[in-house]
């Protein structure tokens, strides 16, 4: 119940930033639609299928270790942490691709743009910087859960800790798969 | 008093599977219809519908929603809820100045 | 009311545990809430002293403008005095302290849901307040904004922000995970027997505010963040220049900041309906519309933020909606103060310093509701925003009613908490000067408000002069009033006389245990069998 309510608070957190975004995008409908073309669709694409995948084997972890598998939910918990990673290294791609084109908070080129452009950008670093923060962190959290299956201090009896993570991890697929359309596919 | 835990519902790993490839079909889909621009300047609602769908299989099933007790339910649908007034209220200022 | 102790010696809460070689260490280690709501107590007292301190600094300042503080410190005074009263000691407040005390001991339980939790909120509590307070030390100018910190000239200003927001965004978080405890252990840890409805208001009204905490803070720590984004990288949300809007910011921090009023003055009504019934020997009128009209409070609340922005720029359409939806939140709170009156009346009163400071609140809380009236109405709010009114109001409300209900709290429990009884005529002569020290300072400000006296102003023309001058005065007697009052309660914890596990006669589980409190809340889980505050069905 308590990581549920604490999901909750998350809500109200990145719910903040689609508050903002909302209101500029329609404030600046055009320009947020030009801005979303600079996008790189591929990477954002391949990001959805990494983290939704992710969301799939750490549900089967806790499914297998409910049964006592012991081994494939180390193996599952594994493939969620290297999905997790992927999705930050892909990120890392991104955000540089960008800055080397000189798109970044308070640059020159990105002051040039239309007040619509700047606010788009800034959105898109602060939500998928945000987002991808939330990322790590929870990349951090389940190779803990994995260590303590290991040492099967989380085991058939005792997986709260388990769930609890996967809840995590599935609120930080849910927030992407809100980013996903608003960042990439309002061209 | 305490609260009826929920009984610990098994969740088969071939739902697991279908609700994966329904949210990998939902995401073809929703490229799909950007591209085609299917629904021109209500695009955006529309893609905001599927992630929905896709948010709520994700609630329902890998985070086991559709098995926990009705407060749990009320309660995420009151967080949802405060946030769409939180941002409704300011479109009122927004949209109407 | 019987005196017998029937309850076996037990180790108090503050004797040594003997598992730390260090005393200070054994505190800040412990995850009992009976510890971490005191050691809460004593920091939220420190910090509404100083916080009180400055206020009496403003108040002598505004004199003779300019012969104690020059105008840029000025806004830093008043800045501090906000963010200090407010972030450091009211909005944790009663949650905190009484809420830590006392919450697992009235649905009788152990300890909260998450003690380990509970303990980091208390960590994040004192970080975020150093942090806070290092804003006023450390190199450059403390922080200017006023304790709104509004863009753009909190994103412009060379002064010491970025570390002030980064302070509250911190107590933020601790209030978070403290709204979540508490709302989890109501929920999952009541004692058997206790349903929803024979758990006392002072739960009831820790459970409608642990949802506001839950639901209202992360809009503040994003719009904090957006302060600090737009300090280091130049992240314009609020510039013009950017295509910002600064409304927005203030929409984000009124979305929080307005149910954090809510945060305030909940747990405080909680409190004036625990003590209510034991001092007029009745059980609470409307029980279970008191219990609603928390929730209906906490709802409701959430809705009305704009009304702090009449003025700013806002469509006409989104005014008249926020000044319509709070008319509607003076319902529930009207429902509160007709219940107390009603359980009042023809009931066996004794004054005793606890009731007196929960009549005051009754009293103040009503006026300065009244007058959150006045200016919740559109037309009249033109005039009256952003001048000493609004100033007055708040204190009354704030002050009057959250402060007064905390001094009660404080009288009420001082027995429970130290095992001492207060001197019962000094409470009675700090709370005549503080009363009507209370009213001649705020009350003025009603008067220079409504002639036109703007806010946060360091100067003003002369025909202001005498208004100001009362004010300061009525700072006088109020100081005095909390000097006697908190004297008499220090002194107490040493010369007081023994207390007995009862001395008032409350009918709540907190009054079954010893005074002080026991180390292990109770030594068998009570069972529960009827409805709290069962004064009537007593056979006499």
């Amino acid at each position: 119940m308590g990581m549920w309510f604490f999901l909750f608070t998350e809500i109200l957190f990145f719910g903040g930033m689609f508050l903002l975004y909302s209101i500029f995008r329609y404030n600046y409908a055009q320009d947020f639609h030009a801005a979303a073309a600079e996008e790189n669709i591929i990477l954002g694409t391949i990001n959805t299928v990494v983290l939704l995948t992710s969301s799939f084997t750490i549900a089967l972890s806790i499914a297998t270790m409910k049964r006592g598998e012991k081994i494939s939910s180390i193996i599952l918990q594994l493939a969620t942490i290297l999905m997790g990673v992927a999705f930050l290294v892909i990120k890392y791609f991104e955000w540089t691709a960008k800055i080397n084109l000189g798109i970044y908070p308070d640059s020159p080129v990105l002051l040039a743009l239309s007040q619509g452009e700047i606010l788009f950008f800034g959105l898109y670093y602060v939500m998928t910087g945000l987002h991808g923060l939330h990322v790590l962190i929870g990349v951090v959290v389940i190779s803990f859960m994995l260590y303590f299956t290991r040492r099967e201090t989380i085991n058939r009896k005792e997986y709260a800790r388990l769930e609890n993570t996967g809840l995590y991890w599935h609120f930080v697929d849910i927030v992407w798969i809100y980013l996903y359309p608003l960042f990439y596919l309002i061209t | 008093m305490e609260e009826k835990y929920t009984e610990d519902h098994a969740v088969a790993t071939g739902t697991y599977a279908a609700v994966w490839l329904v949210l990998l079909i939902l995401l073809a889909t929703t490229i799909a219809m950007a591209k085609l621009r299917l629904l021109a300047q209500f695009s955006i609602l529309g893609s905001l519908a599927i992630a929905s769908l896709k948010a709520g299989l994700v609630l329902a099933f890998f985070m086991h929603l559709k098995y926990e007790g009705t407060f749990l339910k009320v309660m995420l649908t009151v967080a949802l809820l405060a946030l769409t007034l939180l941002i409704g209220l300011t479109f009122v200022d927004v949209w109407l100045r | 009311m019987t005196l017998r102790n029937e309850i076996p010696e037990v180790a108090g809460f503050y004797e040594r545990t003997g598992r730390y070689r260090w005393l200070i260490a054994e505190w800040m280690m412990s995850t009992d809430h009976k510890r971490i709501g005191v050691m809460y107590l004593m920091a939220l007292l420190s910090f509404f002293s100083v916080g009180v301190v400055l206020g009496f600094i403003i108040r002598l300042s505004l004199l003779s403008p300019g012969w104690l503080v020059g105008q840029q410190g000025y806004n830093e005074f008043f800045t501090l005095h906000g963010v200090i009263q407010i972030f450091l000691f009211i909005i944790p407040g009663i949650p905190v302290a009484f809420g830590n005390i006392f919450l697992p001991i009235l649905i009788g339980t152990q300890d909260v849901a998450f003690p380990k939790i509970n303990r980091l909120s208390w960590w994040l509590y004192v970080a975020g307040a150093a942090l806070v307070l290092l804003s006023i030390f450390i190199k450059g100018r403390p922080p200017d904004t006023g304790w709104t910190f509004y863009a753009p000239y909190s994103v412009q200003t060379p002064a010491n922000v970025s570390i002030a927001v980064m302070g509250v965004f911190v107590l933020g978080f601790s209030s978070i995970l403290t709204g979540l405890n508490f709302v989890t252990t109501i929920h999952r840890m009541r004692a058997p027997g206790m349903g929803w409805f024979r758990m006392p208001a002072f739960p009831w009204t820790l459970y409608a505010t642990g949802w506001v905490q839950m639901l209202a803070t992360p809009v503040l720590a994003i719009t904090l963040l957006f302060i600090f984004l737009g300090r280091f990288f130049g992240v314009g949300f609020f510039d013009p220049t950017k295509g910002g809007d600064p409304i927005l910011y203030e929409h984000l921090f009124w979305m929080y900041s307005h149910p954090a009023v809510y945060i305030m003055v909940l747990p405080a009504m909680g409190i004036i309906s625990e003590i209510v019934p034991v001092f007029s020997r009745r059980s609470l009128f409307g029980y279970t519309a008191i219990c609603m009209s928390a929730l209906g409070i906490a709802i409701v609340g959430y809705a009305v933020w704009g009304h702090h922005m009449f003025t700013s720029g806002m469509s006409d359409t989104a005014r008249v909606v926020f000044s319509f939806v709070t008319f509607l939140v003076a319902v529930p709170s009207g429902v509160k103060i007709f219940n107390w009156v009603s359980t009042l009346y023809k009931g066996s009163i004794a004054v005793d310093a606890p009731l007196l400071f929960a009549l005051s609140f009754i009293f103040l809380f009503s006026i300065g509701g009244l007058t959150g009236l006045i200016i919740g109405a559109l037309a009249t709010n033109l005039h009256l925003h952003g001048t000493y009114f609004i100033v007055g109001h708040f204190h009354y409300v704030m002050f009057g009613g959250a402060g007064f209900s905390i001094i009660a709290a404080l009288h009420f429990w001082f027995p429970k908490i130290t095992g001492r009884m207060y001197n019962e005529k000094f409470a009675k002569i700090g709370w005549l000067n503080l009363f009507v020290g209370f009213n001649i300072l705020y009350f003025s400000m009603f008067v220079l408000g409504f002639q036109g006296m703007p806010r946060r102003y360091f100067d003003y023309p002369p025909q202001y002069h005498t208004g100001h001058v009362i004010s300061t005065m009525g700072s006088w007697f109020l100081a005095i009033g909390l000097i006697i009052i908190f004297a008499n309660l220090v002194r107490s914890i040493f010369k007081g006389e023994k207390a007995p596990a009862n001395p008032w006669g409350g009918k709540t589980l907190e009054w079954t245990i010893p005074s002080p409190l026991p180390r292990e809340n109770f030594q068998e889980i009570p069972i529960i069998t009827r409805r709290p505050y069962s004064y009537e069905e007593e056979a006499k």
